[in-house]
């Protein structure tokens, strides 16, 4: 039978170390609301997910007080709507009228945010993909719950770098017409090379095509037990330090995996996947980067970062895998700026630059996150800095990301604040050398070749 | 069986157990197993219980429980037993 050192244990890392369940997402496949006529898709689309989604929020809430464990986020991921819009928009405003009707089922089941405002231009555009990417600024702009992504490239496919471009154009449009409010619309926009299907994590999250009619995907956490875990073996060898990591990554996903399951019953929805990442909040003792200096760097960013970053990786998905069957979505620790008191700490006093944070990107799931850059950047470095990003995911066969703020009005050494989980970011400087000719070029890199790996 | 974890943590004093017990015995909770600590003066104590045989939900007996404890100046938290099985046992 469990004993009480097990039981306090459990209970310390809920109330002392933020120990949570940072999101149930509940995925909604809307293929079967396609339809020619905008309104009654409009209709079918609200209907469909205020029914579906009817009980999610107080599902979590029960789960909650069953287990005495916070589930921070419900959320919902919808299929792609360029997909869903196809038929019915005929124009860039169509899309942002969905957008609203989006916004409002989210509002009425209660979900803080809904994902899969999203195309999949990973190769090329449809006329419908186009429509929604150039509705973007608009409908993140007129809506408060919407996030939206786009796949711009993967492995298989290259790099759309026709969409780069575009989502440059789009990066900066978003953060004008959101200005008032610290550019917050690029805080619900990402692009990605090699998205996943299953991501329960805002502001990526979509339901894939692959994925059945729906489908509850759980996001673990636990950066601050992690990190109190790693306090106990201070200077302990690199066998203790992996050991350590495992064995807490394996409980965090334990726990993860039972709000799974039980969700799943509750809602009568089948269970997807578990995603193992580390994923930090604002609060203090809940940072990635505290795990980072706990390992033995002054500030993430200092020489040492990339391999702490890669061990952290690897060792959270050794514990996590062993502990659900299902394990999907982005899966690592993620490295946002402005979610991450110690990042923020770390860009403040200097250590850390947009160009080790790409470094980091390749170890580590998601990409260059929540990172606030000077509001006159050029759309074209931005898709320069997308491109980057997009060229390394796709040559090393993952999943990469950039979410830029480019804060409208702001420069280096000013700061944007979102508030929330949103947290607040430093604006960073970005490299100011020119890449127009490059990005001005149309067409797309090819996929790469994935025999003779040096 | 439904079980659950009762931990109560608070500063010691004369009847803690009782209350909580007589609580239990009154809703049919039966008490499997009872640990208790006592650190710098500190009240620890952990049950286990199974309440197939109580006639109110869980959420109730949670609810009451917690009540209890603060009319006694103590932090009463009930529980699922499935977390922690889940957490600490293959």
């Amino acid at each position: 039978m469990i004993n009480i050192h097990e039981v306090e244990e459990t209970n310390k890392m809920i109330e002392k170390e933020n120990l949570d369940v940072r999101t149930i997402t509940l995925g909604i496949s809307l293929f079967d609301c396609i339809d020619s006529d905008l309104d009654s898709l409009k209709q079918k689309i609200y209907d469909k997910i205020t029914s579906t989604a009817k009980d999610l929020v107080s599902t979590g809430r029960e789960i909650e007080k069953k287990y005495a464990i916070p589930i921070v986020n419900k959320r919902i991921s919808v299929t792609p709507i360029s997909l869903i819009g196809s038929a019915a928009c005929r124009e860039s405003g169509d899309f942002v009228e969905i957008a609203k009707t989006l916004d409002e089922a989210a509002k009425a089941v209660g979900v803080n945010f809904l994902g899969g405002y999203s195309a999949l231009v990973s190769k090329g555009m449809t006329k419908s993909d186009e429509l929604l990417i150039r509705s973007i600024p608009k409908a993140l702009s007129c809506t408060d719950r919407i996030c939206s992504s786009v796949n711009l490239g993967s492995t298989r496919t290259g790099i759309n770098m026709d969409a780069v471009r575009l989502m440059g154009e789009m990066i900066k449009k978003t953060a004008e017409l959101t200005a008032d409010r610290d550019s917050l619309g690029c805080a619900k926009l990402v692009v990605f090379c090699n998205a996943p299907d299953d991501n329960p994590f805002m502001a990526g999250a979509f339901h894939g095509v692959t994925e059945s009619d729906s489908i509850i995907n759980v996001g673990v956490s636990g950066p601050g037990v992690v990190k109190t875990a790693l306090e106990s073996v201070r200077g302990a060898d690199f066998e203790t330090l992996c050991e350590t990591i495992k064995k807490t990554a394996f409980k965090v996903t334990r726990v993860g995996q039972l709000v799974a399951r039980e969700a799943s019953t509750m809602l009568g929805v089948p269970f997807g996947i578990i995603d193992l990442s580390l994923a930090p909040t604002p609060a203090v003792g809940d940072s990635v980067a505290d795990i980072l200096k706990e390992i033995g760097l002054e500030h993430p960013g200092a020489p040492g970062t990339t391999a702490a970053l890669a061990l952290l990786n690897d060792q959270v998905k050794k514990g996590g895998v062993m502990a659900s069957s299902y394990v999907g979505g982005l899966s690592g620790a993620f490295i946002p700026v402005s979610e991450d008191q110690g990042m923020i700490e770390a860009v403040n006093a200097g250590a850390l630059t947009i160009e080790k944070l790409e470094a980091m990107t390749c170890v580590c799931s998601v990409g260059l996150d929540m990172i606030a850059v000077p509001g006159d950047t050029k759309a074209s470095t931005i898709s320069g800095i997308i491109a980057d990003e997009m060229a390394l995911g796709m040559v090393n066969n993952k999943t990469t990301a950039v979410r830029l703020i480019p804060a409208a009005g702001k420069k280096v050494g000013d700061k944007v604040e979102f508030g929330g989980l949103l947290g607040e970011a430093p604006v960073m400087a970005v490299n100011t050398f020119g890449c127009d000719d490059l990005i001005a070029r149309k067409g797309r890199i090819p996929a790469p070749i994935h025999s003779f790996k040096n | 069986m439904e079980k659950i974890v009762i931990t109560v943590v608070g500063k010691d004093s004369v009847g803690i157990i009782a209350k909580v017990c007589t609580y239990m015995a009154n809703n049919r909770v039966n008490i499997l197993d009872i640990s208790q600590t006592i650190v710098q003066e500190y009240f620890n104590m952990m049950m286990i219980a199974d309440m197939s045989k109580s006639e109110k939900p869980f959420d109730t007996i949670a609810d009451e429980l917690a009540q209890t404890g603060e009319e006694i100046g103590v932090i009463v938290k009930c529980q699922r037993e499935e977390i922690f099985e889940a957490m600490h046992r293959l």
